[in-house]
């Protein structure tokens, strides 16, 4: 559930970075938290188990500047993937506003990847919520290991797994050494804001609200 | 689930109720979120707390131990308390979206806060389901 605070004219988006265990999402977090100043970010929180897998979530609150004189504030969450966490995926869900869905490109990981955007529908439908309506964008990452030599999907392959229906746009990555995290990053706010405002006047449009301006 | 907004009238109708509930009997810091884990209203001192941290993981918290009430074939647990060494917290769910986390010290009975928390319970609630 996004907020708009009128009193502090801020927007609260929530951006929740999905996808199967150990396809990159808290590494995703990971460089951008170490790439943005400190005035626009705030502090990292994870919640990891010793072998560095994230238990809970990841939480970085990122300050994106102003848009119409409100202050566009994201956080950023990240689930954790190993399948058996499907209860822990949901309750991140809660109130999502916009989704990365990070796949992972090793060829031996194709399956994986399947199955982490199915349990994503299925998550998100019981909030009544459904891939085709929210913000949605595809990272294929790790596409720098093409190099060592590692059997990759193609993006081709990539697309037509996942995103043969939905046609989100999508980014090829390297998250560990930054490339694609912030074009994947700006396409995701940017959808998600739109969508969060569209909303916000929509319901403005059937209630009267008082005093907003977007 | 929607869009959530508050205005600055509501934001002062609120921070009123905590004001003049639950900082009036001691209380350090009361803060107002939804469990999605924003912020809505915070009073009191937050000197050195990490709001945005504590909303997300308050949020959490209720979810996770809402999952352990259905394992008991209980809805969820709608009051939640940790005791530290100095420092207390107490949960309390606010009708179906929003969770009030207050902490207090040691030197505040835990059955005052609790009073306190029943009785702006539904204040709260109507407040943040009226519409504007």
């Amino acid at each position: 559930m996004a907020l708009i605070d009128l009193n502090r004219r801020e927007i609260h988006c929530k951006i929740v970075y999905y996808g199967p265990g150990r396809c990159g999402k808290t590494t995703n977090l990971f460089y951008i938290y170490n790439a943005i100043s400190e005035k626009y970010r705030g502090k990292l929180l994870t919640i990891e188990t010793r072998g560095e897998r994230t238990l809970f979530f990841d939480l970085l609150p990122i300050n994106l500047g102003k848009i119409h004189g409100l202050d566009i504030r994201i956080q950023l969450y990240t689930i954790p993937g190993q399948s058996h966490y499907r209860a822990t995926r949901k309750l991140v869900l809660k109130g999502v506003d916009g989704i990365v869905f990070v796949a992972d490109s090793l060829r031996k990981r194709r399956e994986k990847n399947i199955e982490s955007l199915l349990d994503l529908r299925n998550n998100l439908k019981e909030y009544n919520l459904n891939l085709e309506e929210i913000p949605l964008v595809f990272q294929y990452n790790k596409r720098d290991l093409v190099s060592a030599n590692i059997p990759l999907l193609t993006i081709e392959e990539l697309e037509n797994d996942l995103n043969r229906e939905l046609k989100a746009p999508y980014f090829e990555a390297a998250a560990i050494k930054g490339i694609g995290v912030f074009d994947t990053l700006k396409e995701i706010s940017k959808r998600t804001v739109k969508y969060v405002a569209r909303k916000y006047v929509f319901s403005q449009a059937q209630a009267k609200a008082e005093g907003g301006i977007i | 689930m929607g869009t959530m907004v508050v205005t600055a009238e509501k934001v002062k109708e609120l921070q009123r109720v905590l004001d003049s509930q639950l900082l009036a009997i001691g209380v350090s810091l009361a803060i107002l979120i939804d469990e999605a884990g924003n912020v809505i209203v915070a009073a009191g001192n937050e000197n050195g707390v990490d709001t945005t941290s504590l909303a997300a993981l308050a949020a959490a918290n209720f979810g996770a131990t809402a999952q352990i009430a259905k394992l008991l074939g209980e809805e969820d647990f709608s009051i939640l308390y940790h005791k530290g060494k100095r420092d207390n917290i107490h949960f309390t769910k606010i009708g179906m979206d929003f969770i009030l986390v207050t902490i207090f010290t040691d030197e505040i009975p835990l059955g005052l806060v609790r009073l306190r928390v029943n009785q702006v319970a539904h204040e709260l609630l109507n407040l943040l389901t009226e519409n504007d």
